[in-house]
């Protein structure tokens, strides 16, 4: 099944992802223990927590490439945890992106190809996918690195290009595992500036992991992974 | 730190005498500033006068030593409401994080819980300081900054407390 006959993506404001009682173990240590969590389409969502809490595990199994050993995820009105692999995997290619902490560009390739990636993979013509490539180097303040390798960028330029490699395919989710974890503060409130004015225009949902607060307030909320249990609090008011 | 709500609650904890309340705030709260004799007194006096404390009936060897003061149901209200609120988030306020930790603790308080309020209040103030950033000239992003460094030293503070819990309750209780 091509993740292009899953149901439309549903109109705002709607649930994008459900996470009912998520359990995921390796070996015998548990790393989700009944983790729940319900993101809204559109929403910019801070997934918090201690190291070892479990949410790299629960960002892993939102975006498919985790399975849970028990327990449900659905993603836009579909169960994601019992699709087979291949079908996670044309949903993690055609409708979801991805950014990491140290980038993670193909040290063989160009600037502009690696940003070209994800529509090259997805089957856009070369010339269509660089020209889409070539349109984020302006909008990122990337020009003139186009033909740079990973090796050449400094690592806020290469996580710039990462960030437009993530976003470039317009998905409709994009997944970031502590996106500045790697930057000094001017250079991770660049990148987080540029991810979230490009969400917001694109409309996609962004679902990031972090312990920096900085980054956590760039969200609309954040839940506390601990324990590999979530939870959520709101403040409605506050006293002196 | 507020002083009246510190003794207040010393004093759910146990009716005590001045002397005792003294002794307590000193060693746990006063980190060498300790508290004048005559604050101690004055500060249970307005807290009977406002009826949160009860002054019980004076023992053998009469003088101010020898009363034991009882927390009413109206300071114990008072009490419960600004321990389990978060306060507003901004900077210098570690004393009044400390001191709700700390006796949330020694009562058998939900204190985890108390910490990821007062985390969701201080991302919520983060949040209007980055609008502040964004929406604001130069000289308002540098001052916005300095109050957005303060709160994630208190944030690197309330996370490291929270993982410390169970440690921390023991300490504190013995």
């Amino acid at each position: 099944m091509n993740a292009d006959n899953l149901p439309a993506k549903p109109s705002s404001p709607s649930r994008i992802f459900e996470a009912r009682d998520v359990v995921l173990s390796f070996g015998q240590t548990p790393a989700l223990q009944g983790a729940g969590l319900t993101v809204e389409d559109g929403e910019i969502l801070a997934i918090m927590g201690p190291s070892g809490s479990g949410k790299t595990t629960l960002l892993h199994c939102l975006a498919g490439i985790l399975t849970p050993d028990s327990g449900e995820i659905h993603f836009a009105g579909r169960r994601l945890d019992t699709m087979s692999e291949t079908e996670r995997s044309v949903l993690r290619r055609d409708r979801f992106g991805f950014v990491f902490q140290f980038g993670q560009l193909v040290p063989e390739l160009t600037a502009e190809e690696n940003i070209a990636l994800p529509l090259l993979l997805g089957g856009t013509r070369r010339t269509a996918a660089l020209k889409a490539a070539g349109e984020w180097f302006e909008r990122l303040g990337l020009d003139g690195l186009q033909q740079r390798r990973s090796g050449e960028l400094s690592g806020g330029q290469a996580q710039r290009v990462a960030l437009a490699r993530g976003l470039v395919a317009r998905p409709e989710v994009l997944f970031a595992d502590e996106p500045t974890g790697s930057l000094d503060s001017l250079t991770g409130e660049h990148v987080m500036d540029l991810l979230v004015a490009a969400a917001r225009e694109q409309g996609t949902t962004v679902i990031v992991v972090t312990h920096e607060p900085r980054v956590a307030a760039y969200t609309d909320r954040e839940v506390i992974v601990r324990d590999g249990k979530v939870s959520s609090y709101s403040v409605d008011r506050v006293g002196s | 730190m507020s002083v009246p709500l510190t003794l207040l609650g010393l004093l759910e904890r146990e009716p005590s005498h001045g002397y005792d309340l003294k002794r307590d705030y000193d060693a746990v709260f006063g980190r060498g500033k300790p508290l004048p004799s005559g604050q101690v007194y004055a500060t249970l006096g307005r807290l009977a006068r406002d009826g949160k404390v009860v002054v019980g009936e004076a023992e053998a060897g009469a003088g101010p030593d020898r009363k034991r003061y009882v927390i009413t149901e109206q300071g114990a209200t008072e009490f419960e409401a600004w321990l389990t609120e978060p306060v507003e988030a901004e900077p210098h306020l570690q004393t009044v994080l400390f001191a709700k930790v700390v006796l949330a603790l020694m009562l058998g308080r939900d204190a985890a819980r108390y910490l990821d309020t007062q985390r969701a209040a201080h991302l919520r103030r983060m949040r209007e300081l980055m609008e502040i950033k964004r929406a604001g000239g130069m000289v308002d992003a540098l001052l916005a900054d300095h109050g957005l460094f303060h709160l994630e030293s208190d944030l690197r503070w309330i996370d490291l407390t929270a993982a410390r819990l169970d440690a921390l309750a023991e300490a504190v209780r013995s």
